[in-house]
């Protein structure tokens, strides 16, 4: 095959069983790879009311046929499981030089089934697959296990990893590779955790085919001139990081402060994406074949004094803003422990917030605590973040998420989730449309399913009034269904700043030979999203889930640029149903899902 | 006509580490996205230092003087530093000569690896996202300040061999 290097690794840990089998063509054309594939893989072989905890849960790594290439940033994998937080299916995805590694030595997808009897390891030397004992390695931290492993392999291997946290089954606890990449949300770390396996090595020398090298690299330069041309792609993102929106959102009145009691920031530049370049970036990183670079290396200061990669946007808010915190050093310091212990930056700062918000109103005794959670107390929520990864004291009620949390302190309204997962940092009161791709996303709470916040507030590929509801359940299953199949095809969300389904249909045909066309690759972004929606509605998900805590459809922005502002879902919701072919009750009807190839799952 | 001597100037600070030199090479060479099969490599270390490493086509090639059959020479046309397949034995004698490992052997290939520069049109350096790998006539000023740094550099490594 091209593209796809055509082999499945199976690897089953109760048996310590490795196969390896063709891989299914058919599926393979129509769900691409990534997370399209490995959703399609999972669903044809894993019963979906599994417990996400228990054996029969299967964990997949899964590449799709760019990653490994020299297409637009397609350094990506991701990690497809149930998902113990809430449930859903998870595909967490992870840049870096471990997915590409995968493919050179020969595999599309590695399936792990079952649990091992006791902590071991996986080695995948190009052929050669082995495991290992990891008891030495058991309570060691995502760095130690990545030297170490490394040490009993070979120093050229990349590694996948999990830390304290998914061996604690932490529900948000990540899977790291590259030591400092997560694949990070709904917690399939604990999923790899409750299968005893602590890491993956894998070394591959091996190279990947394309049908038409020469259309591949003119699709390449075609696409490129897009990324230079495009100032968020050439300019802000490597300059500044992810970070450079904090400033950006809070003058749009859309930064959440204080558990989202508020979404105006005075003091936001503090934690900017601007104040960490110009104090703390060592050097910005590219992920394999990254024409963007937003990676930063970075140096926390003062008490903190390491080095380490971080923050994104989404961690400078979560334990910044979001707790009242301005404090940039213990920021980084706090992403740093994330990537080392393996956790979910967004879950657990947000889980921290709304903590302190129910000190704040009286709810939780910050005695009983033992930690003086005060909205603004950097060194509580630096604590308190390693102590959730080993699940010690307090940490224990952390690490099952803000859901779990407020409803045992009888304030279920103050966990700022959907479908328990914790939202990423944008105020949907301010940008309507990122509001109903929040109640709508297939794994709850969260912003890389269909990035409205491109049109609303960055003007790409359009200006969308970020105030109004028109247009945007339009425009959100256009980002969704694009979405998909970006992430299937192995490539980087930023990239689609600057290039679309046209680029990836042209990297796409002419990698694998195949005759994907711009509609065909948005129709299977479609498949993918009604896949994933069948996995929830078959766990019991429906529209009464497609819902944004009561605080934002009820509670006016106090004050900032966005002041007044409510969200709208009930505006929105019954025409994104409509136009995704969904009944009343957000369920895909029977002539979607057979237009769409899934019939079976009608 | 008179050939002007081209190299490639490598800026290790701008290297954000992707890659994307390797499958360049790869892919022009072999046919194949194979960074193993790349004649550039980029070495990563920890806080973000990033190196790409490929052959320097030195005036005096150690790896030249280390041939026995003249498979390897340096040409006084181009600057470059050429294998003429039919001559190489595959003693590797130039892998252990060169003294910054930028010439290899393919061992399943039974081939010697090293840049040729693609010819005139380096692939590297076209893709190269960050200007890290540039290809640039060999006589402009900062290369010449680039090749007396080099030279410093050079009487220093000579000094810790002696």
């Amino acid at each position: 095959m091209y593209g796809w290097t055509g082999t499945v690794l199976r690897i089953n840990l109760t048996e310590g069983k490795v196969t390896k089998e063709s891989l299914k063509k058919d599926a393979a054309e129509n769900y691409i790879g990534g997370r399209g594939l490995g959703e399609k893989y999972f669903m044809d072989e894993v019963d979906p009311k599994v417990d996400a905890l228990s054996p029969a849960n299967k964990l997949i790594f899964a590449t799709g046929p760019l990653t490994g290439t020299m297409g637009i940033s397609t350094g990506r994998y991701d990690v497809v499981a149930k998902g113990p937080l809430n449930n859903t299916l998870a595909s967490s995805n992870s840049g870096g030089y471990f997915g590409p590694m995968i493919k050179y030595a020969g595999y599309d997808l590695i399936i792990f089934e079952g649990k091992a009897a006791k902590p071991v390891y996986v080695w995948i030397n190009n052929d050669h697959v082995e495991l290992r004992d990891a008891s030495a390695l058991w309570g060691k931290t995502v760095y130690e296990t990545d030297d170490a492993v490394k040490a009993e392999t070979d120093p050229d291997a990349e590694i996948a990893c999990i830390g304290p946290a998914g061996e604690n089954l932490v529900l948000f606890a990540c899977i790291m590779n590259d030591k400092h990449r997560a694949a990070g949300r709904t917690g399939i770390g604990a999923v790899m955790g409750s299968k005893n396996l602590k890491a993956i090595a894998v070394r591959g020398t091996g190279g990947i085919r394309v049908a038409d090298r020469e259309g591949f690299l003119n699709a390449v330069r075609a696409a490129r001139k897009k990324i230079s041309d495009n100032p968020v792609t050439s300019q802000g993102l490597p300059t500044f990081g992810s970070n450079i929106l904090v400033n950006i959102i809070n003058e749009s009145g859309a930064l959440p402060v204080k558990n989202w009691r508020e979404s105006y920031d005075p003091d936001a530049d503090r934690i900017s994406g601007e104040t960490l370049t110009k104090n703390h970036l060592l050097h910005n990183k590219g992920c394999a074949s990254c024409v963007i670079g937003c990676g930063r290396v970075a140096k926390a200061k003062g008490r903190f004094n390491e080095i380490g990669e971080g923050p994104e946007y989404e961690s400078a808010w979560c334990f910044g803003s979001d707790c009242g915190i301005h404090d940039m050093d213990a920021v980084l310091k706090a992403n740093f422990l994330c990537n080392e212990l393996g956790l979910d930056t967004i879950s657990v700062g947000s889980t921290i917030a709304c903590a302190m918000e129910l000190v704040d109103i009286g709810a939780l005794d910050p005695e009983k605590t033992g930690y003086d959670l005060k909205f603004g107390n950097a060194d509580a929520m630096v604590a308190l973040t390693r102590a959730t990864a080993y699940r010690d004291g307090f940490g224990d009620e952390i690490a099952g998420g803000s859901y779990r949390l407020a409803t045992k302190y009888g304030h279920p309204e103050l966990s700022m989730t959907v479908k328990k997962q914790e939202m990423p940092a944008y105020d949907p009161r301010a940008i309507q449309g990122i509001g109903l791709e929040y109640a709508t996303s297939n794994r709850g709470g969260c912003h890389v399913r269909g990035y409205t916040i491109s049109p609303e507030i960055l003007g790409l590929p359009m200006k969308m009034d970020p105030s109004v509801t028109e247009g945007k359940p339009e425009i959100l299953k256009v980002f969704q269904d694009l979405t998909g199949a970006l992430s299937a095809s192995g490539t980087c969300l930023f990239a689609s700043f600057a290039i679309g389904a046209d680029e990836i249909a042209a990297e796409l045909k002419a990698a694998t030979g195949i005759d994907y066309t711009t509609e065909k690759v948005m129709a299977i972004g479609e498949r993918i999203y009604n896949l994933e929606r069948m996995f929830i509605v078959q766990n019991g998900y429906s529209g009464k889930d497609d819902i944004l805590p009561p605080r934002l459809l009820n509670d006016p922005i106090p004050a900032g640029p966005a002041k007044g502002g409510v969200n709208h879902l009930p505006e929105m919701l019954p025409h994104y149903y409509e136009i995704r072919g969904w009944d009343a009750d957000g369920i895909p009807k029977k002539e979607k899902l057979e237009e769409l190839g899934l019939a079976d799952l009608a | 006509m008179e050939k002007i001597e081209s190299l490639l100037l490598i800026t290790p600070e701008r290297c954000i580490g992707c890659g994307t030199c390797e499958l360049a090479c790869s892919i022009g060479h072999v046919g194949e996205f194979k960074p193993t099969a790349s004649n550039i490599s980029v070495l990563r270390f920890e806080a973000g230092v990033n190196v790409p490493m490929t052959c320097l086509q030195c005036d005096k090639p150690a790896c030249v003087a280390a041939c026995k059959t003249s498979a390897l020479h340096k040409d006084a046309e181009t600057g470059l530093v050429g294998i003429d397949g039919a001559r190489c034995i595959g003693c590797r004698m130039c892998v252990m000569a060169c003294p910054f490992g930028n010439i290899s052997y393919n061992a399943a290939a039974k081939q010697t690896m090293k840049c040729d520069q693609c010819g005139g049109a380096p692939m590297c350096a076209e893709f190269c996202p960050a200007k890290a790998i540039e290809y640039l006539p060999a006589d402009t000023a900062n290369v010449q300040r680039k090749k007396a740094f080099a030279a410093k550099l050079a009487a220093g490594l000579s000094e810790v061999n002696v």
